[in-house]
């Protein structure tokens, strides 16, 4: 996407650059020297990821904070590589999803879908077919790794750029049509910086959930084998069999700043950036502000690298495409249009229906109803806590949230301290509980739960400090004016205020412990095993003894529980809060 | 010789019928059988209601849209040339909020794959004409309206069109920026600084198009179809106070708001019955407006224009609520005027409770689609209906924006008069009031 930042401003950058002067200035040493260590520190990353496998024998993790930079640099390469993954499967598929109704047919019910099922789940399947794609190099853990990672942030990266698609403004798309934009340039001039703030805001939220992800991907155990890619998920691995509580706690100093540096050096320049592609013609008045996007365009022989660096991608943008002879478009009678219609939708049902079969026979082969029903039974104790700590966390965290958003003050101090929160992989921190759990001989059943909502409550906390921080000032001093206080002031003014984003944090949240559950419900501290009987639990198990077919049954029993859930409580909420609480 | 050049036809339209809405469905007429030629040398102007179709027409001019039926032809300026070429200039400017200015204006010719140099050079070239000299490297959003739209100008004409293509280019701005951005654009038309043969321009405002035009074609809004072709024959510069250009404007006042022969128009809306598309009128303008015109100096009849003035509005702005007077009965529009019936003086007089009265007695017999929310009520058990059902029977007769408009018109016009309650939540219309 680099290639839309047209940076050099202006008609004439040339004259411009030269009456500046070419001497380099202070930043351009740091931007250059920032620059040239990232470099090398990726080429470094990827020389080490197609390494042969029995590496990784010979050279187990090795519990020394020395080895920890280099174990957290593979665990961000993985993360970039998924991203990138991430965004060409976004480009394509969301593409044909808006251009062609029969692909969005089948297309856009998938997505809800799949973004329902537990990624982590998936790996058990992944691990073995990348591991037979590239026999004996690590590559192929690389890539079930990354593919985990994925599985987490394309989703709604999908969606997110399919509904700007949908929504070009009316008036853009005329003039595109009226000066003969062909397919590419309208691509790129119109389509993709249109879609650009949504999807970086998507992208934010999939970065987010991915470091949960990437964590819990890196030491797979799949039946007999056990991989550990070096990372800060399998420095975890190791350091909770060797029950090394130091080390722990390194890991958990280790993923913060790499958290950190993340947001400073992606997640911010990158805001900052996308901001000018906001479709509002107002100028807004809080613009996110990055010092690294300051310094890359204040620095003068930085402004020409990137420049430079951002060649290839405008080169990219400025392809002419040979124009196609344009296929003669065939005009159908609405009556075939219809027959050719329902001819897709029935080769789409006969497709499900031969799926639904073939993962049936499957589960069939080697189970019975009565685990069938158990795993429905399991399922309900994982929703009963799912919705029972949301309702917790909300009660926790709605009043403090709104508080803070109350106070420009301290929201501006606290917001992107949970952020951040949100972003942390939670399940870092999970052996602290479990050494606690154990020395006082709590029952995992109800101790074990708070994991689930551990990582996730964040998002209904930052949610709601925006929401509350968002209430018009005409509406408070009016509910001051009037005397409204107390439990009324809460109803008639900050619930309502407050609530379609609390939906929105809520909704993530909900998603995100369900997910949680399969790493929450069965966790161990060394040969300290804890359990709890739940559907994530269930899986994890199946998955540590190579049951595939139980697996199998796990995930579809979650994803039937997590649409349902989706259907029944959130979409309704979503919906109300749409159509009757929006504060415009 | 350049007799004859002055004639060259640019642009012919022949009986160009456009239907919206379900294919198969009774569509609403927008277009009907409309003839237009478009000479060299001239500035055309299509002037009507909003909805008389006039902007179909024009983006069928631009090839945006193929009508139902009839042609669009682009003849060749140049004997032997290729056809006629068109440029856009839009009411919402259309700008691409991410590019600069000068990106913003040469997003036509990268388009047309004009090589870099060139493009630049011909950019700076037309933003240089329009005056925008120095704002190249900013960003629309940094930009007033009117600046926007003279970056919109620069772009269409930086393509060097034969036609220029104008949708009520200065409706979105506020009164003194449009004079300007008006007077800039006649100066440099007839000081021909502008490579365009001749300009083609909608609009709603009759001062604006005999300001600007030396031919102003007049809309019949049910359905759109030419109703009359005025030549303006006034020497430019023109002057707004001059009384020849009054007596035009009250002449087109007239023309827009007198009577049709009743064989060509139903009533002031398309469609009939149920399917009549309404406007969005609130029931505080009509309310406001009957109070005005029953008031002195009006007395219950009022010119249009004048009343206009009076009361600071767009004068087009106040056919849409005349009109809706006009088909609940409330008020008579002819020659220019408003005229108040007695209805509407006895509301003018009236208190909060009988106003309503009278306001739900006129609906239920003016509207049909009113009436019928209400025989549907009045007729089940539960006196309960989704408004979907109502929307549905909508769109037989028009595209879904109108039928949505529609249906949001009758309801709040129907709450007015407690003809009957709406719960926007459940999408539901009932005959109980909330207690």
């Amino acid at each position: 996407m680099a290639f839309l930042s047209e940076g050099a401003k202006g008609a004439r950058p040339v004259v411009r650059f030269v009456r500046a002067g070419a001497m380099p200035n202070w930043a351009d040493l740091i931007a250059l020297l920032l620059l040239a260590a990232v470099a090398v520190l990726i080429i470094h990353g990827a020389a080490e990821m197609s390494r042969p496998l029995a590496r990784l024998d010979a050279e187990p993790i090795v519990l020394d904070p020395a080895r920890l930079p280099e174990y957290a640099l593979r665990t961000t390469l993985r993360m970039f590589a998924a991203l990138a993954a991430s965004l060409l499967f976004t480009f394509t598929v969301a593409t044909l999803a808006a251009r062609s109704r029969k692909a969005e047919l089948v297309i856009i019910p998938a997505l809800d879908i799949l973004q329902s099922v537990p990624v982590l789940g998936f790996l058990t399947f992944t691990v073995t077919f990348f591991m037979g794609l590239f026999p004996g190099r690590q590559l192929g853990v690389e890539c079930a790794s990354i593919f985990a990672i994925f599985t987490s942030q394309a989703w709604n990266m999908v969606f997110s750029f399919y509904q700007s698609l949908r929504t070009v403004p009316a008036d853009l798309d005329e003039v595109s049509r009226q000066f003969g934009f062909s397919a590419w340039r309208r691509f790129v001039r119109l389509e993709l910086p249109f879609a650009t703030p949504g999807l970086v805001w998507n992208t934010m939220m999939s970065m987010s959930g991915g470091w949960f992800f990437v964590v819990a991907s890196e030491a797979i155990t799949v039946g007999d084998t056990t991989v550990s890619l070096p990372g800060i998920g399998s420095w975890l691995a190791t350091a909770i069999e060797a029950k090394d509580f130091a080390a722990v706690g390194w890991a958990v100093a280790a993923m913060a700043v790499v958290i950190a540096l993340y947001d400073q050096l992606v997640f911010r320049p990158i805001v900052a950036w996308a901001d000018k592609f906001r479709f509002e013609q107002t100028a807004s008045q809080v613009r996110p502000r990055s010092w690294l996007y300051e310094l890359a365009r204040r620095a003068r022989l930085m402004r020409l690298l990137v420049a430079a660096l951002a060649w290839p991608g405008r080169a990219l943008a400025a392809i002419e495409w040979p124009l196609l002879a344009r296929a003669p478009h065939m005009r159908l009678g609405a009556r075939a249009a219809r027959l050719l219609d329902m001819a897709w939708i029935a080769l789409v049902i006969l497709g499900c229906v031969g799926a639904a079969w073939l993962v049936g026979r499957f589960i069939a082969a080697s189970l019975r109803w009565g685990d069938v029903l158990q795993a429905f039974g399991l399922g309900l104790a994982t929703m009963a806590r799912v919705a029972l700590l949301i309702a917790v966390a909300s009660l926790i965290w709605v009043p403090i949230g709104v508080w803070i958003g109350l106070r420009p003050a301290w929201t501006e101090r606290l917001q992107p301290i949970a952020q951040f929160l949100a972003a942390f992989p939670a399940n870092v921190l999970f052996p602290f509980v479990v050494i606690a759990i154990a020395a006082a001989q709590l029952d995992p059943d109800i101790w074990l739960s708070p994991l689930m909502v551990l990582g996730t409550q964040w998002y209904i906390l930052f949610n709601v400090i925006a929401g509350a921080s968002a209430l018009p000032t005409d509406m408070k001093d009016a509910a001051r004016i009037f005397g409204i206080s107390g439990w009324q002031w809460w109803r008639r003014l900050v619930l309502p205020g407050i609530f379609p984003y609390y939906v929105t944090g809520a909704l993530t949240a909900s998603g995100g412990s369900w997910n949680a559950s399969i790493v929450a419900e069965a966790v161990s501290w060394g040969d300290t095993h804890l359990q709890a009987a739940g559907l994530g639990a269930f899986i994890a198990n199946a998955t540590q003894a190579g049951d595939f077919p139980r697996v199998a049954l796990g995930i579809a029993a979650m994803s039937v529980f997590v649409i349902a859930f989706n259907r029944a409580l959130w979409r309704p909420l979503y919906r109300f809060a749409e159509r009757r609480l929006r504060l415009d | 010789m350049i007799v004859t050049q002055d004639h060259r036809c640019l642009v012919k339209v022949n009986d160009v019928r456009h239907v919206y809405g379900k294919p198969g469905g009774a569509g609403l007429l927008v277009l009907d059988d409309v003839d237009l030629a478009l000479n060299d040398n001239e500035i055309v102007g299509l002037l009507g209601r909003s909805g008389s179709g006039k902007s179909t027409l024009l983006r069928s001019i631009a090839g945006l849209i193929t009508p139902s039926e009839g042609t669009v032809t682009w003849l060749p300026p140049e004997p032997g040339g290729g056809p006629a070429s068109v440029s856009m200039v839009f009411q919402s400017f259309a700008l691409f909020p991410w590019l600069t200015v000068l990106q913003n204006v040469e997003v036509g010719l990268e388009a047309k794959r004009v090589r870099p140099e060139e493009r630049r050079r011909r950019a700076l070239a037309a933003i240089d004409m329009i005056g925008l000299d120095g704002f190249e490297s900013a960003y629309p959003k940094e930009l007033s309206g009117g600046m926007r739209q003279r970056v919109g100008l620069a772009r269409a004409l930086v393509v060097d069109p034969d036609i220029l293509l104008m949708d009520e280019p200065f409706s979105a701005l506020d009164v003194l920026t449009a004079e300007t951005l008006r007077t800039d654009l006649l100066d440099l038309w007839s000081e021909g600084r502008m490579p365009i043969r001749s300009i083609l321009m909608v609009t709603h405002n009759i001062e604006e198009a005999v300001l600007m035009c030396d031919r102003i074609l007049l809309f019949s809004s049910n359905p759109g179809r030419v109703m009359a072709e005025i030549k303006v024959d006034l020497t430019r510069p023109r002057d707004r106070q001059d009384p020849s250009f009054r007596a035009l404007v009250e002449h087109i006042y007239v023309r827009l708001t007198e009577k049709a022969p009743p064989e060509a128009r139903e009533g002031p809306f398309p469609g009939t019955g149920i399917g009549m598309a309404l406007p969005q009128v609130s029931t505080n303008s009509m309310a406001g407006l009957i109070e005005a015109v029953s008031a002195a100096p009006h007395n219950g009849k009022a010119d249009l224009p004048h009343l206009a003035q009076d009361l600071r509005y767009e004068a087009d702005d106040l056919f849409p609520i005349a009109e809706v007077l006009q088909l609940l009965r409330f008020a008579e529009l002819a020659g220019g005027d408003l005229r108040l019936l007695p209805a509407a003086r006895r509301y003018a007089e009236a208190d909060v409770d009988a106003r309503k009265q009278l306001f739900a007695q006129h609906l239920l017999n003016h509207v049909p689609l009113a009436a019928h929310i209400r025989r549907v009520l009045d007729d089940r058990a539960t006196h309960t209906a989704p408004a979907r059902r109502f929307r549905d029977e909508l769109e037989d007769f028009m595209s879904p924006e109108y039928a949505a408009q529609t249906l949001k018109a009758v309801t709040q016009w129907g709450r007015y008069g407690e003809l009957y309650a709406f719960d926007e939540a459940a999408d539901l219309f009932s005959l109980d009031n909330p207690a």
